[in-house]
């Protein structure tokens, strides 16, 4: 009787602990994910937002979204794409394809100044500056160079940024070849970005022309690697139509072994050509700066690891993640160890660069490193991260390759890119792994047709991965950086001695509108909770150039103008100025407002722009100061309108 | 009655001359030194806490300027903000005509002092006691008056109509969203240090006489 009490109390005890175990994991994961309100997270994740044309930034390891970064599409939240700054960056596009983002480095190492990120659609690249996490430079489109996917790569102080064209077309743009041709007609192009390595300016420096293969994604070198980058490709077949079959006959395709420094200098010799204004090499002509290498099969992703000593490449159509030995890689290039070549370009013998093969699933894209010598590559067809262990590996590891695969985490579903803090550069933080899926497939709360995309975050912290918070990030996350929140340390204000805007105006007295011809241009203040002016008279044909300067300088305090139906919505951050043009065409009295609460009296932070169709100014029109005591510069401008 | 008084007027007399002793001197030149060094150090503090504002505004009065915390001493300009919704007028320096004049009455305090210590007697001691006395109560009182006006020459145009209000000397109170304490910083402190070291260099030389 004690006995089978005993066993009772056995059977209740463990099955207690079982459910107890999955509650203190639950438990464990929330408060390592948990950010209380008030308290901030460890680091910055900057993903890129796809082809909504933005970057944004959240927090790890909450996961919440904390802001946006416009930089290639309009975004009326913080007046980006209306004023006449930003417009003149965005130029004649509306849109971008936002893939790589890359910070800056110094020594391999995030330096905390710059996130360069590319634009698939339109061959650009924007510079974000991280001292106010702002767009200030979009480059292009980049002459001679069409799909900019592969795209943006930061050499290892910031020298250059690499990117290649996806898709080929027959260069110079704008020449036009039949798609039949494709093989003769068209041609792929390496470019080099240079960045000035003080405002972090960029232009394009030069090029290598390369087949017309569909460049994929790359990596730079570092330590043993330093000077080099890689990229993989698909369709060396060289199709141009039905590319699901037609580019995905053969089993390897090209990798592009790039030497950047080599290439540099061939263009300081004066061994390129010059094609739409960019000096342009021809590798079969200029030896020395474009290898190939076989990679099976249509590689998606090549990671080169934290000691720049491995290159892994993903297999996506291959189940194996194929490892490159970077030292037998150059070795193999010093000694000619060819297997002929592709178009005067040396083809690379894959037996003697390639220290294996990791059978690590089906579908694997992108690869990662903790610098502790593990890998993680995320299986876009199997839908999770395998965790495998670097070489060296021992004898018995290579017999059996499955032995280096060393732990699975599922993931929902189809992850693309995934991203470990600090992988790409010498020194990783380790801790945290961001999965970004492609495919949510209803695991959200019911949205309708339009699914959201996921991010989860996995700790690697461990000897087993840990699946512990997921996240419905802004569309469409391709890759992402993570940075240290204590490495940086953005402004909160724009000092008021850095505005250089001549049109700025912090004091009453120089506000105002003035007159020349049938421009108007007004000079406005914005402080809780006014304009000054608040009134704008103007006439029907008139180009109003408006000007406002938030005068705060106290951070959080931030002003909108938006004027009432004409498209227009500024927002200035303490300390901004910004400016807006028209061309007037409508007569009627058009209130504008701060769009951007304020202070308790926002509502009342409003104004008129009269826009009279009399050629008369409207009784009572102030082509100038609205205080009593005019400034001279007003009476004659106020005649002027008459 | 005539003989005492005559007698209480001798010993007064007696006892403003008495001379200062070493000590006495000495205890003098660290006053002098406590009232130069408070020149250069905020003597009051106004620290204002809401919501919006957890880290707090901070307004330190010198006895030379005003001057706001935070960067570029922007506190005091978001005081300023704020405060007009109320009517209140600027905090602006230049209306603060005692500060041109507080800098001048500390210089001529230390002289007394330096005199005092050079001249040596019990006499020059209450001068100097009584003038800087008179003086820190002057300031107090003109620096209360000042809170006074500002609380209560409000501009009746403002947008929010409150009670006219003299804002605390010492302590803390809740205006509106903000919770506002005033307290003396190092500046004050060192001012009273030098008036304790004054009436201490009058005690230990209470008995000396002339030898």
């Amino acid at each position: 009787m004690i006995a089978v009490a005993a066993l009772a109390t056995v059977a209740t005890l463990s099955s207690c602990n079982k459910s107890s175990t999955a509650q203190n994991e639950r438990a464990q994961n929330a408060s390592n994910t948990y950010v209380a309100p008030g308290e901030k997270d460890e680091y910055y994740l900057f993903y890129s937002g796809g082809h909504s044309g933005q970057v944004f930034v959240a927090g790890i390891p909450s996961m919440r979204h904390i802001t946006t970064i416009p930089v290639y599409a309009p975004y009326p939240a913080t007046g980006y794409g209306f004023d006449e700054e930003s417009k003149k960056m965005m130029g004649e596009y509306t849109w971008g394809d936002v893939h790589h983002p890359a910070l800056s480095q110094t020594a391999s190492k995030y330096d905390g100044r710059w996130l360069f990120v590319n634009d698939n659609a339109n061959n650009r690249v924007a510079r974000i500056d991280l001292r106010d996490f702002k767009t200030h430079q979009i480059l292009g489109p980049i002459p001679n160079s069409s799909g900019n996917h592969g795209s943006s790569f930061v050499t290892e102080n910031t020298e250059y940024l690499l990117v290649a064209s996806r898709f080929s077309v027959p260069l110079p743009k704008g020449r036009v070849a039949d798609p039949t041709d494709y093989a003769t007609e068209f041609n792929g192009m390496v470019s080099a970005l240079k960045v000035d390595p003080k405002t972090g300016e960029m232009s394009v420096a030069w090029q290598i022309l390369t087949p017309p293969f569909d460049w994929d994604l790359a990596s730079t070198g570092k330590g043993p690697s330093s000077g080099w980058a890689f990229w993989t490709s698909y369709n060396t077949e060289m199709a141009h139509d039905v590319l699901e079959a037609n580019s995905t006959q053969k089993d390897r395709d090209f990798s592009a072994i790039v030497n950047w420094r080599a290439a540099a200098q061939a263009v300081a010799e004066g061994k390129a050509q010059m094609m739409a204004g960019v000096p342009v090499l021809d590798p079969a002509k200029v030896p020395g700066i474009l290898f190939f290498l076989p990679i099976g099969k249509s590689p998606h992703g090549v990671d080169t690891d934290p000691s720049g000593k491995w290159l892994s490449y993903g297999g996506k159509l291959q189940p194996a993640v194929t490892v490159v030995n970077i030292e037998k890689l150059l070795a193999a290039i010093n000694n000619k160890t060819f297997d002929g070549d592709f178009h005067g370009i040396p083809t690379i013998k894959y037996e003697a660069v390639v220290e294996g093969e990791v059978p690590v699933g089906l579908g694997p894209l992108h690869t990662q490193f903790d610098g502790l010598g593990n890998a993680y590559t995320s299986m876009f067809i199997d839908s999770n991260i395998t965790k495998w262990k670097l070489p060296p590996w021992t004898d018995d590891e290579r017999k059996d390759m499955n032995k280096v695969v060393l732990d699975k985490v599922p993931t929902h579903y189809s992850t693309g890119h995934l991203v470990v803090a600090g992988s790409d550069t010498a020194h990783p933080y380790g801790k945290w792994l961001v999965a970004m899926n492609k495919l949510s497939a209803g695991r959200h709360v019911n949205v309708g047709p339009s699914q959201p995309e996921s991010s989860q975050l996995i700790d690697i912290s461990g000897p087993k991965m840990r699946m512990v918070a997921e996240a419905y990030t802004e569309p469409e996350p391709h890759f992402a950086q993570i940075l240290k929140v204590s490495e940086i340390q953005p402004i909160e204000v724009y000092p008021k001695a850095e505005n250089t805007d001549a049109s700025a105006v912090w004091e009453k007295e120089n506000t105002g509108v003035t007159r020349t011809g049938t421009s108007v241009d007004a000079k406005v203040t914005a402080v809780r909770s006014r304009f000054v002016p608040d009134r704008i008279d103007a006439q029907v044909g008139d180009d109003l150039t408006i000007h406002v300067t938030n005068v705060e300088q106290t951070r959080d305090m931030i002003h909108g103008f938006g004027l009432i139906e004409h498209n227009i919505n500024m927002v200035m951050d303490p300390g901004e100025t910004k400016t807006m043009h028209i061309k007037l065409t409508k007569a009627g009295v058009f209130p504008f407002y701060c769009t951007n609460f304020c202070s308790a009296l926002h509502q009342e932070m409003q104004g008129y722009l009269v826009v009279s169709n009399t050629g008369q100014p409207v009784k009572g029109a102030v082509y100038g100061n609205p205080a009593p005591a005019a400034t001279p510069a007003a009476a004659p401008a106020a005649t002027a309108g008459q | 009655m005539k003989k005492e008084l005559a007698s209480l007027l001798r010993r007064e007399f007696r006892f403003l001359a008495r001379p200062l002793n070493l000590w006495s001197r000495l205890l003098l030149l660290g006053a002098a030194a406590a009232i130069v060094v408070s020149l250069f150090l905020p003597l009051w503090r106004m620290h204002l806490v809401a919501p919006q504002y957890s880290d707090g505004l901070d307004l330190f009065i010198y006895c030379y300027k005003i001057a706001g915390g935070g960067m570029n001493g922007q506190h005091l300009v978001e005081i300023n903000n704020l405060n007009h919704y109320i009517g209140m007028a600027q905090i602006v320096q230049a209306d603060f005509l005692e500060m041109r004049w507080m800098p001048f009455v500390f210089g001529l305090i230390t002289l007394m002092i330096l005199r005092s210590v050079v001249f040596g007697q019990m006499g020059n001691l209450v001068d100097l006691f009584v003038v800087y006395c008179y003086f820190g109560i002057f300031s107090i009182g003109s620096f209360w008056y000042r809170l006074n006006q500002y609380g209560h020459n409000l501009d009746p145009h403002a947008a929010m109509h409150i009670k006219p209000f003299t804002p605390r000397l010492l302590g803390t109170e809740q205006i509106a969203n903000f919770r506002e304490s005033s307290y003396p910083e190092l500046g004050a402190i060192l001012l009273c240090v030098s008036v304790l070291l004054i009436v201490i260099a009058g005690w230990v030389s209470r008995k000396e006489t002339v030898a």
